[in-house]
């Protein structure tokens, strides 16, 4: 009786699930027609229903991609609707970026001039020069900033050139200088990373961040007037300008050779994506040694001769770098002439 | 003035390649250039379609856009043309263009494409040579339009997939077509390129 009870379950249970089954294959094959249409051999077979649609495949994929005859092997792409968006970012979103950040920083400098004019040694100089910079550093420094300068003008020409200087010197001028601008930009590239490599084999262990780099900050890194910012070799700010010319020179110089050997490594969008980084950090790069320029120069009193002559004033370095400055003094006293007491060169 | 179209019906391109070779023919386009190429979607699948594929001429077209020095404009038939004395070789115009038509005769590394080519409708180029002249043959190919034709790869085809012509009238036949056979994979490209679709 039970067993008998049972069985007939089983049945019923068995029914209901092959029943399940049929309905999920036939909302399956409902779902895709193509199949649909080939499993059902009583009716005619539509050409359309089982074709690839192009909106099918953009939804897929970002690209449509396929076989080609030609050994050209980024033709095999058939359509790149990214491109549009490049186009968008090419000649909207950089142009904006370019413009606010470059101008902006441009103009915030002025401020920076106006409000605070030229940070001067409070004490005056001294008239006793520290070394700061050997011939070698000095050369590297020049080396990465020139061919900083060569880039980032020839650079922002392809970008700015069209609206800048195009309507001015008219278009078969242009177009020389934009030719010849993209080969100093292609082959500058070279100096500038060979420039980076010295400056930062040079300079890195002089940069690694310490305590002192917190007081600096805390102190208000030297522009407040009554405060003093201690700094070893460098202080936080240039050591900040330090890690971001490491870390963005990283990412221009690896976007800039991945556009510079087209193809080789990636396919287009990579390519654009290559530009986009390049363009973008280029953008942020030139504003932040635009900064850098402007302290270096024309924002601070005795600073370009650390540059220039790679020899600073003794009051200069006591403001702006005492803890190199004592260390420096240090290690350069010879061990039988004594050197005066440092507080009595800077009463002078 | 009719706006110049490209429509490639995939519903009936057999792949056999007669508008790239009657365009490298016709233009006597350098050796590595294709102009126009055929992709085959899906090969060997069910559905498979093969596209011919050249400059769509596009509608604010994103190459001309991009162009650094503004080589690249559009002329009063939506055709797309460029003027080889300006282009500097940079190659934004083929990371813009959604269709990978512009051309460039060398590889491109160190920045030395050269000047770029890609497919003018057979509308002679976009230079200073006078419309016809040997000159503009020998940069840029054939002016076709310019004598009253229609781009070669187009006329060439043997099964009357790839159109070229007046945009509105391409669009009506391709409309036609689909109505009395059924079915059709849609204008390829045509939304990307014109903004629009053909409603059938």
């Amino acid at each position: 009786m039970s067993s008998r009870a049972d069985s007939r379950i089983m049945l019923a249970l068995r029914a209901s699930v092959r029943c399940a089954a049929a309905l999920l294959i036939v909302a399956m094959l409902a779902g895709q027609p193509a199949a649909a249409a080939q499993a059902n051999s009583n009716q005619p077979v539509d050409p359309d229903a089982s074709a690839v649609k192009e909106q099918r495949l953009l939804e897929q994929a970002p690209r449509i991609e396929g076989r080609i005859d030609i050994p050209d092997k980024k033709a095999s792409v058939l359509m790149q609707p990214a491109g549009r968006k490049w186009d968008y970012f090419h000649e909207v979103i950089l142009h904006w970026l370019g413009a606010i950040v470059i101008l902006g920083m441009l103009a915030l400098l002025a401020l920076a001039y106006l409000v605070m004019g030229r940070i001067r040694i409070p004490s005056g100089r001294s008239g006793r020069k520290v070394r700061r910079f050997t011939s070698f550093e000095r050369f590297s420094h020049w080396l990465t900033a020139v061919s900083f300068v060569l880039l980032g003008l020839t650079g922002l020409n392809i970008t700015f050139g069209k609206l800048v200087l195009l309507p001015v010197i008219g278009p078969e001028a242009f177009s020389n200088f934009a030719q010849t601008a993209k080969y100093v930009h292609d082959f500058v590239s070279f100096s500038f990373v060979a420039g980076l490599v010295l400056i930062v084999a040079l300079w890195i262990k002089d940069n690694i961040p310490r305590r002192v780099d917190i007081d600096w900050i805390k102190q208000g890194g030297g522009f407040i007037k009554s405060k003093h910012a201690p700094a070893g070799r460098f202080n936080a700010g240039e050591k900040l300008v330090f890690w971001f010319a490491v870390v963005a020179g990283i990412a221009v110089i690896v976007s800039g050779y991945l556009l510079l050997f087209p193809f080789y490594l990636v396919n287009i969008a990579g390519m654009q994506g290559a530009q986009v980084v390049h363009s973008v950090v280029a953008v942020l790069f030139v504003a932040v040694i635009l900064a850098h320029s402007y302290i270096g120069t024309l924002g601070m009193e005795g600073a370009f001769e650390a540059m220039g002559s790679g020899e600073v004033d003794l009051n200069w370095a006591k403001e702006h770098h005492d803890q190199w400055l004592v260390e420096t003094l240090e290690k350069d006293r010879p061990a039988s002439t004594p050197e005066p007491p440092l507080t009595g060169a800077a009463a002078k | 003035m009719a706006r110049m179209k490209f429509l490639c019906d995939a519903d009936r391109c057999i792949d056999c390649n007669a508008c790239v070779t009657a365009c490298k023919n016709e233009n006597e386009v350098p050796w590595g250039i294709n102009r126009r190429r055929v992709v085959t979607i899906n090969d060997g699948k069910p559905g498979e379609r093969s596209v011919s594929m050249a400059c769509m001429h596009c509608t604010d077209a994103p190459c001309a856009a991009v162009c650094p020095v503004s080589c690249i404009f559009p002329t009063e038939e939506g055709v797309v043309l460029h003027s080889k004395d300006l282009c500097i070789g940079c190659g934004y115009c083929f990371y813009a263009c959604p269709f990978g038509a512009p051309q460039y005769p060398r590889i491109g590394n160190f920045g030395s494409r050269g000047k770029m080519d890609k497919c003018t409708f057979c509308a002679g180029g976009g230079g200073k040579e006078e419309t016809g002249s040997s000159e503009e043959f020998k940069k840029y190919g054939a002016n076709r339009l310019a004598q009253g034709k229609l781009p070669l790869c187009a006329e060439m085809c043997s099964t009357k997939s790839l159109l070229a012509g007046d945009g509105d009238i391409i669009a009506q036949i391709y409309k036609e077509r689909v109505l009395k056979r059924g079915y059709g994979s849609g204008a390829w490209g045509w939304m990307t390129a014109y903004h629009e679709e053909i409603p059938v």
